[in-house]
């Protein structure tokens, strides 16, 4: 019976008139990668917050490695790492001297802290840059240091907001890789996204959400197997919408946003079969993704705000 | 080797709980203090240029023609004020520029604060460490009076003990500002306003009595007078005349401005 390491447990909270997290509970276990995902607003951040102390939820309970929060929160940030979204390095000190300095803030002896300095940098790709200063780095290796950083006090729980947001697709692979060495280790991971790719390659659940609310909670493929389609077409160029007519019928659900038309089949050869008799559209075939699930479910896409 | 252990029963403290401080500030001060010191050379020039060059302006310029002011010569006068004025000036900078730069810009606090450490403990920390500063710069000043034979009585060196408690006071005033600021603009309007001002009214470059009645009671409550009547008799060797009163002003300054300063800086993180 692995260890509940994070329980939320009906949240609320809050800002003047207006709801960011309504009703919001999750479980983590160790070894486990949860994915928040949602859009823009969605309350990806604010859950955080309250994850970190940062925030008191209007109602409902927060436990960590079965310690309620805020009572206990010295003793769990003590097995706790966290990367945010943007980049808090100190600018004057080398990389080596970065994960010192945050090494002595949980109370880490001289010893431990000159023992793990090697090892993190190894992990994080920057044995090389040991001297150098986040100035000098690239994006990707400043987000590699946060994350080497956060794991300083070897915590059992990682909670990273937006991990690869703002980095290059190499830079994200690195990152991605990296992560799941660490979930292979037994770390339990919280992480906010709003990248479907990172949620379908990371995460072991995915907790959907929606203003504040959960709107889906599952494994990735299993989601879109439940909700979904298997296939998606996409048809874009002249003539798209006309084609979305006559080819209706061949496929179980259509959607147009703007200029593409989506046509959802559990059986896409007919459909496919179809639109080869207009030469003028282009059209994509692939499977059915984490956006069309945020789509069907919420009408809308991620990355609209 | 057993690790530290820094134990915090809260954050969500309600705003207006008494400060909880503990062992934790003192890696905070340590990180300020490691990267000062590569700045170390520099940061001191910068600190200890100004005020020499005012003092050996004015205490040799003005000096010639003011002859003795309150039983001293005048660059005796101007040097001891000076003092208690730099070592103020530094504190407020150093909590207002340099702490609003880790706390906002840099966000070295949000990193922090990720670990086990506190905001009261970041707070005591920025307060303690703008003290520090503030003693650097005042012991490098009072070497050069030393060396330019300006004083040297013995009891110059008892004034630094005193201009820690002056650095803590005006640290404290100038991190309540650093909890209201939006960006660093505003504390263009904090030395303007207040510290300039402040350094023209407290007996450093001429004695308070010269000033209109009004005036001098308003200078009697501005902890610069109270750090000036303690300094002054120090680092030209006499004997103060107040000792208590200023005391007890700059302690009061202090506290006061901490738990202000706590009070807003947990309303500014907690909302």
């Amino acid at each position: 019976m692995s260890e509940s390491i994070l329980r939320l447990s009906r949240l609320h909270k809050k800002f003047g008139a207006s709801v960011v997290v309504d009703d919001l509970s999750l479980d983590l276990q160790a070894g486990e990668c949860l994915g928040v995902i949602g859009p823009n607003g969605a309350g990806k951040t604010t859950t955080i917050r309250m994850c970190l102390g940062l925030l008191a939820p209007d109602s409902g309970t927060i436990e960590a490695f079965s310690m309620p929060l805020p009572a206990h929160l010295g003793a769990v940030k003590r097995r706790m790492g966290v990367v945010s979204q943007f980049d808090t390095l100190d600018p004057d000190f080398t990389c080596a001297e970065n994960l010192a300095v945050y090494g002595r803030y949980f109370g880490l002896s001289k010893a431990t802290i000159r023992e793990r300095i090697p090892e993190l940098l190894e992990f994080s790709a920057l044995q090389s840059k040991a001297a150098a200063r986040p100035g000098e780095l690239s994006g990707g290796m400043r987000r590699r240091l946060s994350l080497g950083r956060a794991l300083i006090n070897d915590p059992d729980l990682l909670l990273l907001d937006e991990p690869t947001t703002g980095l290059d697709p190499q830079a994200r692979h690195v990152m991605w890789e990296r992560l799941q060495r660490l979930l292979q280790g037994g770390k339990a991971i919280l992480l906010t996204t709003h990248f479907m790719d990172e949620a379908e390659r990371l995460c072991d659940r995915l907790l959907v959400i929606d203003h504040g609310r959960k709107i889906a909670e599952g494994p990735p493929r299993g989601l879109i197997e439940q909700h979904l389609e298997s296939d998606v077409v996409e048809v874009y160029g002249e003539g798209a919408s006309e084609a979305a007519v006559k080819c209706k019928a061949y496929a179980d659900r259509t959607e147009v946003r703007g200029e593409t038309v989506f046509f959802y089949a559990s059986r896409p050869q007919p459909l496919l079969h179809a639109l080869e008799a207009e030469p003028r559209l282009k059209v994509l075939h692939r499977p059915a993704n984490l956006e069309d699930l945020f789509l069907k479910l919420t009408g809308r896409q991620i990355r609209e705000d | 080797m057993a690790a530290v252990v820094f134990e915090s029963k809260s954050m969500l403290v309600s705003l207006y709980a008494p400060p909880q401080i503990t062992r934790g500030f003192w890696p905070v001060l340590l990180r300020n203090l490691l990267v000062w010191r590569k700045l170390a050379v520099s940061s001191v020039i910068g600190n200890v240029a100004e005020p020499l060059i005012t003092l050996v302006a004015f205490g040799y310029g003005l000096g010639s023609l003011l002859g003795h002011v309150h039983g001293m010569p005048y660059i005796q006068y101007l040097a001891s004020g000076s003092i208690a004025v730099s070592c103020a000036l530094s504190a407020t900078f150093e909590a207002l520029y340099s702490t609003y730069s880790r706390m906002q810009v840099q966000r070295t606090w949000e990193s922090i604060m990720n670990t086990p450490i506190t905001l009261d403990d970041i707070l005591f920390a920025e307060m303690l460490w703008a003290a520090v500063k503030s003693i650097i710069t005042v012991l490098a000043i009072l070497l050069v009076i030393f060396a330019l034979d300006i004083s040297r009585a013995p009891s110059m060196w008892l004034s630094l003990p005193v201009l820690c408690v002056v650095g803590l006071a005006f640290a404290s005033i100038a991190l309540v500002f650093n909890a209201l600021a939006q960006g660093y603009e505003f504390f263009t309007y904090y030395f303007t306003l207040v510290m300039t001002p402040m350094t023209f009214l407290s007996g450093v470059y001429f004695p308070i009595e010269q000033m209109p009645g009004w005036l001098q009671g308003v200078a009697q409550l501005l902890p610069l007078t109270a750090a000036v009547k303690l300094v002054r008799p120090l680092v030209t060797g006499q004997t103060p005349t107040e000792v208590g009163g200023p005391m007890l002003v700059l302690v009061l300054y202090a506290l006061a401005g901490y738990c202000l300063a706590l009070i807003l800086t947990r309303r500014r993180f907690f909302g």
